[in-house]
């Protein structure tokens, strides 16, 4: 550790049974003066009750305007190390799976041009790669493209996507979430790399309704796998929990959200016309019970974290679609969301925060969308939509009536 | 390209606007395409526009800033960067 290196306060949050990050920031502060005098400039922030970093709006790559998020220290002379902490944000291999070779040349080329501080993984999923000053960013980006990387998304673009591990490990998933990953970071780059929205945009993909990115929570389109048709049932399976003493009441029929599970010791019987999808049951008994064989996603729009105003959950605006290359369904909504929400949202609007200013109904009218009962978030909340068609009808049944 | 307006003519005419703006207010790649749109109508898409705004931020004429939201601005030295 550095010598001089004194921040009492800081090591507070190295006392107790949890990881700390200032551990791992110490244990670099000898061989590197960007990870003491980070050290140093956060301790005089908890001195002092505030922070010291500058927002750098116009730092990044050529061509790109996303990627690099710039910070500059308010206090330079005295922290000379982190007069520059610019932040670069990578792309991610769809589902997070990297191979040793891969993370060491990440960490070479870091090592080489920054810090070799990480962040694995921030929220939207990047490689965070903490610190590096603004001469660096070019010889960065050079060193990682041409190992085959590219930088995420950040800024008012669509954000880099990511998906859980879908089909590469997890029987559950009922559609191939890295490959539909992969095929809009693809598909839509110029939207990834050239902030040209009204602010973000979040696309996250779960194989099945366990979420397992929270993509209903933290997404502004949430893509998850869902099926159409029964439950699979085996029976043989079922019957070795239930001689195992598995308490199917207890643990599933008591559970079930709908109650549409009736089981005993002998037999399970399930009225999928009421099955809601929450996956309880096929968790529980995972060799007895499996999703459908009729496989596709359901799509949610809207959720976000409290910026700006306030959180918001997805709403669901597509039950089903099948979601099989080359996607071309899912382009053209995505494209028609796009549009519409580009043409007329505000600054720094999100999609959910639209869709509550313009209403469902305008919003599905001008994204061609029906709207359908789905998308009923809570009942007696929204469930009337008025269509001018409508009354159009309505004035013309009046008029045959007179 | 839809018509008779070229990409370089719209990145010039889009420049144009950008530098009006300039210290003043903080453009969008959608209000460029929008200013756009109203002078020449049915005469460009938006995939002319999109065009024209890649042109302009690889040639470096234009970069890309954030503050809040993204903006496509003159390239300059910010006031927070430091030495």
């Amino acid at each position: 550790m550095a010598d001089d290196l004194k921040i009492p306060l800081l090591e507070e949050l190295e006392k107790g049974p949890w990881p700390s990050f200032v551990s791992d920031i110490k244990s670099m502060a000898d061989k590197s003066e960007v990870a003491a005098d980070l050290l140093r400039q956060l301790e005089k922030s908890y001195e002092d009750k505030r922070g010291y970093w500058k927002h750098g709006g116009l730092v990044g790559v050529l061509g790109y305007g996303g990627g690099v998020i710039g910070r500059y220290s308010a206090l330079p002379e005295e922290f000379p190390g982190v007069s520059h902490f610019h932040t670069v944000r990578v792309n991610q291999p769809s589902g997070w799976v990297y191979t040793s070779k891969a993370l060491n040349e990440i960490m070479d080329i870091w090592d080489e041009h920054g810090s070799g501080l990480t962040n694995m993984h921030g929220s939207t999923g990047d490689m965070v790669l903490l610190g590096t000053n603004t001469d660096e960013l070019e010889p960065t980006f050079q060193a990682l493209t041409q190992k085959g990387w590219d930088l995420g998304g950040s800024g008012s673009d669509m954000r880099t996507p990511s998906c859980c591990i879908g089909p590469a490990r997890c029987e559950w998933a009922c559609y191939d979430t890295m490959d539909l990953c992969y095929n809009l970071t693809q598909e839509y780059q110029d939207e990834l790399h050239r902030p040209m929205f009204n602010y973000k945009f979040k696309i996250k993909m779960s194989g099945c309704p366990n979420d397992c990115v929270a993509s209903q929570a933290r997404s502004d389109m949430a893509i998850i796998g869902i099926w159409k048709d029964e439950i699979q049932i085996d029976k043989d399976a079922y019957a070795a929990y239930m001689k195992d003493g598995f308490n199917i009441k207890d643990l599933v029929v008591d559970m079930c959200p709908t109650g549409c599970i009736t089981a005993d010791e002998n037999d399970i019987e399930i009225d999928d016309s009421n099955c809601v999808k929450c996956m309880h049951c096929i968790a529980r008994l995972p060799k007895a019970l499996a999703p459908g064989k009729e496989r596709g996603a359901t799509i949610s729009l809207g959720a976000k974290a409290p910026i700006v105003e306030g959180a918001l959950i997805a709403q669901n605006i597509i039950p089903f679609m099948e979601m099989e290359k080359p996607y071309e369904e899912l382009h053209d909504l995505i494209e028609r969301i796009w549009e519409f929400w580009d043409d007329h949202g505000k600054a720094r609007e999100r999609i959910g925060e639209f869709i509550e200013r313009v209403s469902l109904a305008t919003f599905l009218e001008n994204t061609g969308l029906d709207p359908l009962p789905q998308m009923v978030q809570e009942p007696r909340d929204n469930p009337y939509i008025f269509y001018e068609e409508y009354y159009a009808e309505e004035d013309e049944e009046a008029a045959s009536d007179e | 390209m839809a018509a008779d307006v070229s990409i370089d003519q719209l990145a010039d005419d889009m420049y144009e606007i950008v530098a009006d703006s300039a210290g003043k207010k903080k453009l969008k790649a959608g209000d460029l395409t929008k200013a756009m749109t109203a002078k020449y109508g049915d005469a460009i898409t938006r995939k002319d526009c999109k065009a024209a705004i890649k042109q302009l931020i690889d040639s470096g004429r234009c970069v890309y800033g954030y503050f809040g939201g993204s903006s496509i601005e003159l390239p300059r030295t910010e006031g927070a960067a430091n030495e």
